[in-house]
């Protein structure tokens, strides 16, 4: 097999994720376009491991040593991200990634507090989500 | 012990009792007062020692060089003649005179420690500069002096008038410091060595090429040391400091120091007609102008300040007809009696609660209150006066027969110019000087009115230090003109007939003069009531005095003067009255003449600074801000906006390496 | 060009002499079984990066990922395959949905989903992916993978590589996997505590109790 053509869809892959992980609003989509490239990297590590080990006569098989790694390491990610988010999530009332803006110019040092007014507004709702959520 | 390890000791012991007092102070305050009076005492008998081994033969010298430094080797030289070992005991006597009436006289002042210490460190410096040999080691003592005065003069400073005076003292004498050290370095320069005996010796040989130009400026320096004119403005207002300080600095010891220099160099001097004119010029201008506004004086310390400006006149010209003996014969009994005027006038201010004439001539029966004070008061005002047998009378005949012998040609070493101006400015002098003595006599002991205030005795400390500086002040003179000579440089010191009856008759005429004019006016002292008292008349010395000078500007409108018609120096100099009482407005004259230029050349400078420099600055700084304002547009907190031109530089950053690794 | 000869260096003349033999226009079989799965998995990808309903994303995420286990296997690679849909699919997936839950995600269309970053995003994303797809294929025009034979990812040949040379790493991962469990269970009851401290008296009883183990759960599935 030609190896361009894992590597091509390798490469089309990884900017899919790319685009996702840019262009979406809602933090778990995101993770999951993160998901996207870190499976075009594997896709890379296998097509190239398998290609030496024939090609090069090598043994030692760090490609597929290492997509298990990245694997696992994916799996370790996507639950600190996910706990990450749920606790935007409870804190802030969204898991919008653009109305996360704590450090944009002109927020000042008493982001947090200005962040409580802001979501003062939808307070009852928030902390009915909250208590839904952490329960 | 030989004598060089008795003649270090003596300014060391008051230097090791100034540094233990600094750091003993705060945590011992038992100890201060020991700590001040006995290494005085200690340094006193010391240097009566070493003044009775020299005996008037010849000179002590010891030198040690510690390291090499540059050219002109500097040594840590001792230089003790007749000269240094009868000064040193005069600036020992007073200084522990002061230092025993400091204790009564700042008895509850919180800073007396520091106080005591840099009275005890001045007088180390004091001594230093007698006993050096060097005249970097002189210059160390020199400066040291100018930088304790500005802080004892400054020991009121919550008042302005003590700010202000103590600002001016430091920075006048500095201006006149500033030539004496380029004069130091030329002389240095042209004689090879700061050693006083190798510079004499060069002087003799004829080494030095610009007598002149040296000694010009190194007398600028003496005249701000020694309050000469034309840097005298420091000396009258300095009385805003305590008395004792007062005393030992602007009486006995800080402005001897320039005189007593001159004494040191004089054949330097002597080299230049010149140089020796000016002097007498100085010394003339100087003597008769502090005695006219002396005369017009409303502040007791200030006329006592202008006497010592015009007695150190006499010194002055003394030099300027090169009989040095002369000169350090009137310093000695005028450090005596003034330091013992000074003291009694302390002692009074305490005892009336002003520190102004007008008021104290309108108060019955202050002499009665202070006995010690008007009997010893009486006394140096004598010896001020030149009346024989006073020891200022034998001491200014000295400086008057010296100034004739120069106008009759008996010496080559002065020109007889000088001597004329030495000599007739010494006679009006002599007149005006027992003119003011009577009038200050007359209007502190001799006033009329209500009773003064009764505050009890003075304490002992301050009048036992009266009677021992009067022994000198009485009795000095007579019985040691015979003997000084063989001290100095064997000029005879005995009066001579003319200068005795020229000068003893004007002094004279200028008493009686005053008394009668003070007889004519007194009557209108019970018309125009006068009179300003401390607020806490009960508190010690110190505090009275501080409040008087603070309540004399807003009582009187001036801190010299009074509008007193009673005054019989009003009537007598007539309309010359308000300019001496303002120091013939050379204040003012200063302040046109130097510090409004100075300001209007700050105010430019800062108009540069502001509006000129800032501006670029400003500009400068504009351009950054623009593109700040622009930077900070992009900082919108969107994180994915922040990874989107991030990869996106790092596409294009890729895409750059790649293209020029395959060299497209 | 200089990328293809570099390529060709790391290779072996054997791998040259083999891509004479193979061209582009006679694919072999696996070719075409790799060429349809991939379009396959990259058309899942890209509906999962575009549309506009979050639990569909999640669905088409399942699809690519599942692809891409097909194209593992058409690799030879019959172990990574296996882990590739027992964890992404079993469970990271699982773990996504999950969370799109817990953020009460609006199940349906939501039309904004994406953020105004889009065309930015495009931008970037194409212009990489042109730049990579340009550079791959210059390089590895020519390489050819010969899966004939002994396959090359077995459970015996990773196994024996992975715990002969690989065991230092391999330990160092179970601790990262220990922190990130910590890592997770700190995060998540950090709030509840919080919460528990500073609302004690709103306590709506609406919810069942069926999610908060859940999460727990997926947690520690999730770093398994």
């Amino acid at each position: 097999m030609h190896l361009a053509y894992p590597a091509v869809l390798s490469a089309l892959l990884f900017c899919t994720g790319l685009y996702g992980v840019l262009a979406r609003r809602n933090a778990i989509l995101v993770l999951m376009s993160v998901e996207l490239m870190l499976n075009a990297v594997n896709l890379n590590l296998v097509a190239f491991d398998v290609w030496l080990s024939r090609a090069a006569e090598e043994t030692l098989h760090s490609g597929q040593a290492l997509a298990l790694f990245t694997i696992a390491i994916a799996a370790a990610e996507i639950g600190i991200g996910l706990a990450i988010v749920l606790a935007v999530y409870r804190n802030l009332g969204t898991s919008d990634i653009d109305r996360l803006r704590d450090t944009a110019e002109g927020h000042g040092p008493d982001g947090p507090d200005s962040d409580v007014s802001d979501s003062d507004a939808s307070a009852p709702r928030a902390a009915a989500e909250k208590a839904e959520a952490t329960r | 012990m030989t004598t060089t390890t008795l003649a270090v000791l003596v300014p060391l012991l008051p230097f090791l009792g100034a540094i233990a007092g600094l750091l003993l102070g705060r945590t011992a305050p038992g100890f201060v007062r020991p700590l001040a009076v006995l290494p005085a005492l200690a340094s006193l008998a010391l240097a009566v020692v070493v003044a009775a081994r020299q005996g008037g033969d010849g000179a002590v010298d010891a030198a040690t060089e510690l390291t090499p430094t540059g050219s002109v080797p500097i040594e840590l030289a001792l230089h003790v003649d007749g000269f240094a070992a009868l000064t040193a005991v005069l600036v020992t006597v007073v200084a522990t005179c002061v230092q025993i009436y400091s204790t009564g006289y700042l008895r509850d002042d919180p800073r007396y420690p520091s106080y005591a210490a840099l009275v005890s460190l001045f007088t180390s410096a004091m001594l230093l500069v007698v006993y050096s040999g060097d005249l970097m080691v002189l210059l160390v003592g020199w400066e040291v002096m100018g930088i304790c005065s500005y802080f004892l003069v400054g020991h009121y400073w919550e008042t302005p008038e003590a700010r202000a005076a103590s600002l001016k003292a430091f920075l006048v004498t500095k201006l006149g410091d500033v030539p004496f050290l380029i004069g130091l370095f030329a002389l240095a320069t042209e004689a090879g060595s700061f050693r006083i005996t190798r510079i004499l010796g060069a002087v003799a040989n004829g080494g030095i090429e610009h007598p002149t130009l040296i000694a010009l400026l190194l007398l600028a320096g003496v005249a701000g040391k020694s309050a000469q004119f034309p840097l005298h403005t420091w000396l009258p207002d300095a009385m805003a400091g305590p008395t004792p300080v007062s005393a030992l600095i602007h009486a006995a010891t800080m402005v001897a120091a320039g005189v007593y220099f001159v004494a040191r160099l004089l054949p330097l001097f002597e080299a230049s007609q010149a140089a020796m004119t000016v002097l007498a010029v100085m010394a003339a201008v100087t003597m008769a102008g502090s005695a006219l506004a002396a005369l017009a004086q409303d502040d007791i310390k200030r006329v006592l300040a202008y006497s010592t400006i015009g007695q150190l006149g006499y010194m002055t010209g003394a030099l300027a007809v090169a009989d040095r003996g002369a000169a350090v014969f009137h310093l000695l009994s005028h450090g005596a009696f003034k330091a013992l005027l000074f003291l009694a006038a302390g002692v009074i201010i305490h005892a009336s609660g002003t520190n102004s004439l007008a008021a104290m001539s309108r108060m019955g029966n202050l002499r009665d209150r202070v006995p010690d004070a008007y009997w010893t008061m009486t006394v140096a005002l004598l010896a001020l006066a030149a009346i024989p047998p006073f020891s200022g009378f034998f001491s200014k005949e000295a400086v008057l027969g010296a100034a004739e012998h120069v106008v009759t040609g008996h010496t080559e070493h002065a020109p007889a110019a000088a001597g004329w101006i030495v000599l007739l400015a010494g006679l009006v002098t002599a007149l005006l000087t027992a003119a003011y003595a009577t009038r200050l006599w007359l209007l502190a002991f001799r006033g009329s009115g209500p009773e003064a205030p009764d505050h009890g005795r003075q304490p002992l400390t301050m009048t036992t230090v009266l009677w021992v500086l009067a022994v000198p002040s009485l009795a000095l003179g007579g019985l040691s003109f015979r003997v000084l000579p063989d001290w100095f440089d064997g000029q005879g010191l005995a009066p001579t007939v003319t200068t005795s009856v020229l000068g003893t008759g004007v002094a004279l005429v200028g008493g009686i003069v005053t008394y009668a004019t003070w007889r004519h006016t007194t009557a209108h002292a019970a018309r125009v009531p006068l009179g300003a008292v401390a607020a806490h008349p009960e508190g010690d010395a110190g505090l009275v005095e501080a409040e008087a000078i603070a309540s004399h500007g807003p009582a009187y409108g001036d801190i010299a003067y009074a509008p007193d018609p009673s005054d019989p120096g009003r009537l007598l100099l007539g309309p010359l009255h308000r300019p001496a009482a303002a120091g013939f407005h050379l204040d003012a004259l200063y302040t046109a003449l130097f510090v409004r230029p100075v300001r209007a050349g700050a105010s430019l400078v800062r108009f540069l600074d502001r509006e000129v420099v800032e501006t670029y600055v400003r500009g400068a700084g504009t351009l950054p801000r623009w593109l700040g304002t622009a930077v900070r547009r992009a900082q919108t907190g969107n994180l994915q906006t922040y990874v989107s031109a991030l990869l996106a530089g790092t596409v294009v950053l890729a895409v750059a390496a790649v293209l020029f690794a395959t060299g497209a | 060009m200089t990328l293809a000869a570099a390529a060709g260096t790391a290779a072996h003349a054997t791998t040259t002499a083999a891509a004479e033999t193979h061209g582009f226009l006679s694919p072999t079989g696996v070719e075409i079984a790799f060429l349809l799965v991939g379009l396959v998995t990259l058309g899942a990808a890209v509906i999962t990066v575009t549309t506009r309903q979050l639990v569909h994303a999640a669905l088409w995420l399942v699809v690519a990922l599942g692809g891409l286990a097909v194209e593992y296997l058409l690799l030879t690679a019959e172990f990574i395959a296996w882990v590739q849909v027992l964890i992404y699919v079993g469970s990271v997936v699982v773990l996504l949905l999950f969370g799109l839950m817990l953020t009460r995600a609006p199940i349906g269309r939501s039309p904004d989903a994406d953020s105004g970053n889009r065309w930015v995003a495009l931008t970037v994303a194409v212009v990489s992916a042109t730049a990579l797809v340009w550079v791959v294929v210059d390089a590895f025009r020519t390489t050819w993978i010969d899966l004939d034979g002994a396959p090359a990812g077995s459970t015996e040949v990773t196994g024996a590589s992975l715990f002969q040379h690989w065991v230092l790493p391999f330990e160092a991962l179970s601790v990262l996997l220990l922190a990130a469990l910590v890592g997770a269970i700190v995060l998540s009851r950090k709030a509840k505590a919080e919460q528990a401290a500073t609302a004690t008296a709103p306590a709506p009883a609406t919810a069942s109790g069926a999610p908060g183990p859940a999460a727990t759960r997926s947690d520690t599935e999730g770093t398994r």
